[in-house]
């Protein structure tokens, strides 16, 4: 359960120092008055949909970190035995970093009011999101050609669970990136798009970390570097 | 319906709207049925909450008509008599208190008693309760298809809750399953609208330490169950798998009915500790809400400010961080390492800390008060009493050494229902009957209330002291029938029968409570916009009940906390929260 732990432990971290911002001090029973009395302590200022996203985003995180956590815990069982890595996924993940960085592309070409970067940063963004989820379905083809069935071991079981969860939430992000890319289609002002592009583009950033995580967990990359870990906290 | 005045994507909502900024619902479909309004859909997860309850409760008269007179009701067996005790454990816990507190209370105060005009994401928040509502259902239709509910127990431990020995192994654990997953999805669309609107639609003046506890209580338990229900989706998720798939997640090899099974390898160890990582934070989840209702209500009818409210705060904060280092507390017999057995015990104990600074509080907070013996304050200090003996139990459930020879008996059933039962039922009780008159412009009957509140109070000590007591003695709990064994007195079983009429009384007493919110919609005193003569925001709206968008054309400017009872020098008792200053210093001038 580390993993969830130490997620657990950087978002008190962040809580602490957002409420260390809120003046938790205050004698409100001393402070009567209208606002501007109190700087700083109102209602955020960020729109709702951005604190939204954010609040969102530690939830999905949360639910990452405890499937990691499950996984580093079965993994230790006997009867593990790890999944051969297919190339194809070192192509996905370029595909994924293209289309995270597409959509970068478009949220800085809406800052600067240039609606056609806009619109070739979200298609090259959910083409290449679409093309990532299909190169997710081709391994797992290629894996269950191989021989290694959901539920012949439990490596593979989690290859295929967690993979299949993060291709959802990337199909989710899809139908919202869908919504703003028809929005911007039909020609609406860049001032009502310029967020929603913003919001697309801080949840693929998010996906794709978390991807690079799972891959390198999935791997077996970051095998050595848990073992370091271990030791340290041994 | 877009129905607000601003977008999601808007900044800080605007002080004044126009009377054509305010979107109206068009048809009594979008008004009462497919409602973007959080009040509309806080009465509608009330309801629904209500509803499920209440099979909850038959299902434990069942269960207690088959302990109190083992063998006279012969259309209760084992089997069912399992199904009963996890669809009343699951449903009370998730589908009743956690909706109720959060889908319900959450809903109907948040908006109110920041001063907002609605949820932020109002089209979220309508799904919320639709996903909701579709969970209940798929939950509910477990009683009709073949093979019945699980009966895993609440737990859902496998291998058990998936193995042919357990009754609804068929469909009853894959729908229960299944109806968990959506109750997360629902919920994290609803806590998203709750936790952000207490961030960003705070209106002027409304700092967070000028908050009402009601709120503290529901945006931190919400920020906890938005952290925690992942993992019981993770583990649900998990456990359709391997009861689906084939796959061994949680499943060991197994020999069953003499075959050999697919399974092999997986730990069921694993399943407890994603269970129980939800689970504990879920305890707070019920908990924290109900601290800050009974915090308000304590100082409304005492007519005293809440006593050490920055303490309060932080508090809550606190409470709401450490239950999740706590829970293998849940998991002493598991066979895990001794040295995590001390390591949760100490964590454990350390959580009394900031718990026990609460009940001081608000015993403070009742000294030398102008207490007014009204029904919310009954159930406001009910549940302070029934809150202390539940925690009193839990220090002894949270020592390893005494846990050990009390797991498993009826000791842990007594102690779980004083602290998470009966102690936020009283609660939410006690709300009802305080935010009744702002919801619906009637009082509820106050006889019948007191009436409510006697039998409901002494009932469930007359039920849950004696449970301990067989518990002590070795009552194991989960069986259907103790039948002769040498370490059981026959007084034990008398004993059982009279909790079962007790029990039966108690469920009288809540048909009676039912009759009066029905009644008192129609026939109950008008109440006026501000009954108890209360603080907050919420009892300042323009119109009772509150009207779409709830404060008219503008928003209220907050200038104060909100304790202000019985200052001196005021005017009146209290003082509401959006009241400015000038006022009260002519009133001082005047005197």
């Amino acid at each position: 359960m580390s993993a969830i732990i130490l997620f657990m432990a950087v978002i008190a971290v962040i809580v602490g120092w957002w409420l260390s911002q809120q003046r938790l001090t205050a004698k409100p029973w001393l402070e009567e008055g209208p606002i501007g009395d109190f700087p700083g302590t109102g209602a955020m200022t960020s729109p709702a949909a951005k604190i939204g996203l954010g609040v969102f985003l530690a939830v999905v995180g949360s639910l990452f970190a405890l499937f990691i956590s499950a996984y580093s815990m079965r993994m230790n069982m006997v009867d593990w035995r790890a999944l051969p890595v297919p190339r194809l996924l070192w192509f996905n993940t370029g595909v994924l970093v293209l289309s995270s960085a597409a959509l970068q592309w478009a949220h800085i070409a809406a800052r600067r009011d240039d609606m056609d970067g806009v619109i070739v940063g979200l298609l090259v963004g959910g083409a290449s999101a679409v093309t990532f989820l299909v190169g997710q379905l081709l391994v797992w083809q290629q894996l269950s050609y191989a021989g290694y069935f959901l539920a012949s071991n439990p490596a593979n079981s989690f290859f295929y669970l967690i993979t299949a969860v993060h291709g959802l939430h990337l199909m989710g992000g899809l139908v919202a990136l869908g919504r703003t890319t028809a929005k911007v289609w039909r020609g609406a002002e860049m001032s009502r798009v310029r967020q929603s592009v913003e919001l697309c583009a801080i949840y693929w950033h998010f996906l794709l970390a978390v991807w690079l995580v799972l891959l390198g967990m999935l791997t077996g990359w970051t095998d050595d570097f848990i073992d370091i870990c271990r030791q340290l906290l041994n | 319906m877009v129905d607000v005045p601003y977008d999601a994507i808007a900044r800080v909502p605007p002080a004044e709207v126009g009377d054509v900024d305010l979107y109206h619902p068009r048809s009594w479909w979008t008004k009462y049925v497919f409602s973007q309004d959080a009040k509309v859909i806080a009465i509608q997860y009330s309801i629904t909450a209500t509803a499920i309850g209440l099979v909850a409760l038959v299902l434990s008269w069942l269960m207690r008509l088959q302990l109190g007179f083992p063998g006279t009701f012969s259309f209760i067996d084992a089997n069912q008599y399992l199904q009963f005790i996890t669809m009343h454990g699951m449903i009370m816990v998730i589908y009743l208190l956690t909706a109720l507190f959060l889908g319900g209370f959450g809903n109907y105060l948040i908006p109110l008693m920041v001063g907002a005009r609605d949820m932020v994401f109002p089209y979220v928040n309508m799904l919320s309760y639709w996903v909701y509502l579709l969970a209940v259902v798929v939950l509910a239709s477990t009683f009709f298809v073949p093979g019945g509910p699980t009966g895993a127990g609440w737990t859902l431990y496998p291998p058990q809750a998936i193995l042919s020995g357990t009754p609804g192994q068929d469909w009853g654990i894959i729908l229960m399953l299944v109806s968990l997953i959506l109750f997360i999805i629902g919920f994290t669309m609803g806590g998203l609208n709750y936790v952000v609107t207490v961030l960003q639609a705070r209106t002027r003046g409304m700092t967070l330490m000028r908050l009402p506890l009601t709120v503290w209580g529901i945006f931190t338990a919400t920020i906890m169950a938005l952290l925690a229900f992942p993992a019981l989706f993770v583990a649900a998720v998990m456990m359709l798998f391997d009861r689906i798939l084939g796959t061994s997640f949680f499943m060991p090899s197994l020999v069953e009915m003499g075959q050999l099974m697919k399974y092999g390898g997986g730990s069921p160890i694993l399943f407890q500790h994603l269970f129980w990582f939800f689970g504990h934070p879920e305890v707070y989840i019920v908990a924290l809400p109900a601290f800050g209702i009974v915090s308000d209500l304590i100082s409304t009818h005492a007519r005293k400010n809440i006593f050490g409210y920055r303490m309060m705060v932080w508090a809550i904060v606190a409470i709401g961080a450490l239950s999740f280092v706590v829970w293998a507390h849940h998991m002493y017999v598991s066979g895990m390492h001794p040295q995590f057995g001390f390591f949760f015990a100490t964590t454990t104990l350390i959580i009394a800390i900031p718990t026990a600074i609460k009940v001081y509080n608000w015993v403070l907070t009742l000294w030398r008060g102008d207490i007014h013996l009204t029904v919310p304050m009954l159930f406001a200090l009910g549940f302070i009493i029934t809150f202390v003996n539940g925690g009193l139990t839990g220090l002894f459930l949270g020592n390893v050494v005494v846990d050990v020879p009390l797991s498993d008996t009826m000791f842990v059933v007594a102690h779980f229902h004083m602290v998470m039962g009966v102690a936020p039922i009283m609660v939410v009780l006690g709300a009802i009957y305080h935010w009744y008159p702002k919801v619906t412009g009637r009082m509820l009957h106050d006889g019948l209330g007191k009436f409510h509140f006697w039998v409901t109070f002494l009932g469930a000590y007359l039920i849950f002291f004696p449970m301990h007591y067989l518990g002590l003695l070795g009552v194991p709990r989960r069986y259907h029938d103790i039948g002769e064994v040498a370490f059981i007195p026959p007084s034990a079983h008398t004993l059982n029968a009279f909790i079962t009429v007790v029990a039966l009384t108690v469920g009288f007493a809540q048909m009676v409570f039912l009759f009066n919110l029905v009644w008192s919609l129609f026939k109950g005193k008008l109440s006026g916009g501000n009954p108890w003569r209360a603080t907050t925001l919420e009892w300042q709206t323009p119109h009772t009940p509150p009207e779409h968008g709830n404060w008219g054309k503008e928003l209220p400017v907050v200038y104060r906390w909100a304790y202000d009872y019985s200052v001196p020098g005021a005017e009146q008792d209290f003082i509401p929260q959006n009241q400015p200053r000038a006022t009260r210093a002519v009133q001082g001038a005047a005197q």
